[in-house]
């Protein structure tokens, strides 16, 4: 290749470079706006989301009521704006626990070995040998569910993975000579997981986290429809719409209105993660497809 | 080869041992008391020496390892106690219910793959052209639709709109099996396509295709012989990691469609708080999913040698 080609592939992956930023950033304004629309959900919402008025129950959407009411005559629009706020930071919750905890779980395995390291790997790979969500489902069931409940059955779901990756990040980076020097220079256990090795080997960890805040917030959603997770009469996305089922053949919208805000939101936080991938790693999948 | 199995079935006895205590104390933590359970659900009100009566009478101030033990010999023996609720033997009840829901994961399973194995492989031949993207653009909405979200889109615009099949299942039919089979498959089938197109990328990228294409071999030629057989067993492990997801989906959309399978047994027992069903519940879809994941590797062993000699080296 000549260098006027070279120059051109340089400046394509200049262009390239821009562009996954440009779309970070955009679906990053995006994810602001929702949270910011779920934290301020009180002054948003039009009507009290618990008030009941029996006389307006069920009304399809129309001027009144944007999204319609449910069959209390409850406000569907600032039940949906009010669930936002459970159904969004929990599984925000959710995916920083898990990751947190994945973690902390890994790194130690990795940096330290021996026997806690044989034991917490043994303890993953049963954790694993469950169908997620069934051992979700039965962890959420002895606890008694509630958001809670839900978010630690999730929780106790998704660790093993994170542990994994932190464990084999860790132990790819342990017997570098900086590593090596760290400890030398007599930082402690602590120094060196906190200063060297989190920083290189966090990216990839982060990475998984942000591709699962979808995932999770559709888990947290089933257990809530299920039973599991919020309690009516809480306004949260899953649990409306379990609570709408018997309605959908006569007010389809009681349904439709709560399954479209987790739909849009899902596919808000699977974007960002996707960009947030792509901005991370420019030579991954996303990168050059 | 044969070496192999048999150390892949001996590692399978703690696997399966992890899983039984597990299940068990999760379980004794949460329902640990039966009898006021029952007591409960009797409506009867018992004297606090009656239920200490009782709890003597079922073992429950036993040792908790050899409560476990005790309960780990009727696991064995197909004896997993009574339903709280109905009475009835726990696991000729699973059991009974088991076939259904084996149908419905099969039926998801195969409609997963006759869909994402042609969508990826088109995808990957396109790829960054009109088809490649469509075929992206679908997966993706499918990826951010939770299945029961699915379920009720479907049962709104095909059962209820314009009445093309059943609202709920009359039994365990074909046409009653079809919904619930089409919204496990959808979830699993957009999440497929990707990998699938990956996979055949990836594969399209070696230098062998290009040789071979160099030489004259037609393209179509070289996807069927070489392309796709390489991407079999990346096909095949899909497949046995969606029993997992499958096994976990079919409760919740069992129960949305009336399905009779153990999904909607576990998702009744959960709201009655019937932990004997629960439990078996759990454990049994998790020794399902452990031997379907054995012998998924297993088996792309056999079809792929070049993990065969990775693996015997």
């Amino acid at each position: 290749m000549d260098s006027g080609g070279r120059e051109v592939t340089v400046r394509r992956q200049k262009i390239k470079k821009n562009r996954v930023k440009v779309r970070l950033i955009i679906f990053l304004i995006l994810a602001a706006a929702l949270l910011a629309a779920a934290v301020w959900a009180e002054a948003l919402c039009p009507y009290d989301p618990y008030a009941q008025d029996m006389s307006a129950a069920l009304q399809p959407p129309g001027p009144a009521h944007l999204l319609g009411t449910d069959r209390y005559g409850r406000d569907m629009l600032s039940r949906v704006l009010i669930g936002a706020r459970s159904s969004i930071f929990s599984a925000l919750l959710l995916a920083g626990i898990t990751g947190m905890l994945g973690t902390a779980a890994g790194v130690a395995c990795g940096y330290f070995g021996g026997a806690a390291d044989m034991v917490i790997m043994r303890i993953s790979d049963i954790c694993l040998a469950f169908p997620s969500l069934v051992f979700a489902m039965g962890i959420a069931a002895v606890l008694n569910g509630g958001m809670k409940g839900a978010v630690i059955a999730l929780a106790a779901v998704g660790w093993p993975k994170y542990a994994r990756l932190a464990r084999s990040q860790t132990l790819t980076v342990k017997n570098s000579d900086y590593i090596a020097a760290a400890r030398l220079s007599g930082s402690s256990a602590l120094q060196i997981i906190f200063l060297h090795i989190l920083p290189n080997t966090g990216g990839p960890i982060l990475v998984t986290a942000a591709l699962d805040i979808g995932t999770m917030m559709m888990e947290l959603a089933g257990l809530s429809f299920l039973g599991l997770g919020a309690q009516p009469p809480a306004a949260e996305w899953g649990s409306m719409m379990s609570g709408g089922r018997s309605m959908l053949q006569t007010s389809p919208w009681v349904v439709l209105s709560p399954g479209l805000a987790i739909f849009v939101s899902v596919a808000l936080f699977n974007l960002l993660g996707d960009a947030f991938r792509d901005w991370m790693d420019p030579k991954g999948p996303g990168g050059h497809g | 080869m044969k070496k192999y199995v048999i150390k892949r079935l001996l590692l399978l006895i703690p696997i399966v041992l992890g899983i039984t205590f597990l299940s068990f104390g999760m379980m004794r933590l949460a329902g640990s008391d039966v009898v006021l359970q029952q007591a409960e659900g009797s409506g009867a009100a018992l004297s606090q020496e009656a239920m200490e009566a009782r709890r003597e009478e079922l073992g429950l101030n036993r040792p908790f390892l050899v409560q476990y033990a005790d309960w780990l010999k009727g696991f064995l023996t197909g004896d997993l106690g009574v339903s709280y609720v109905s009475g009835k033997d726990v696991f000729s009840e699973l059991v009974s219910k088991l076939p259904a829901t084996l149908l419905l994961a099969a039926l998801s399973a195969a409609l997963t793959v006759a869909v994402a194995v042609p969508l990826g492989i088109l995808a990957a031949i396109r790829q960054n052209r009109v088809t490649d993207y469509l075929i992206r653009g679908c997966s993706f909405i499918g990826n951010s639709l939770p299945n029961f979200f699915t379920a009720l889109l479907l049962m709104y615009f095909l059962s209820i709109r314009f009445s093309v099949f059943p609202v709920i299942s009359d039994g365990v039919s074909l046409r009653s099996a079809a919904m619930p089979a089409f919204t496990l498959a959808i979830a699993m089938a957009s999440k497929y396509v990707r990998q699938v197109r990956a996979a055949v990328l990836d594969e399209l990228g070696r230098d062998y295709v290009e040789g071979a294409l160099s030489r004259g071999i037609p393209f179509s030629v070289v996807l069927r012989k070489n392309v796709l057989r390489s991407c079999l067993s990346a096909i095949l492990t899909l497949l046995a990691l969606s029993v997992g997801s499958l096994l976990g989906g079919t409760a919740i959309v069992e129960s949305i469609f009336m399905w009779d399978g153990v999904g909607k047994m576990a998702v009744d027992a959960i709201s009655m708080r019937d932990y004997p069903v629960i439990q078996a519940y759990v454990v049994w879809m998790a020794v399902i999913y452990v031997i379907v994941n054995l012998a998924a590797d297993l088996s792309y062993r056999i079809l792929d040698p070049r993990i065969r000699m990775g693996g015997e080296r």
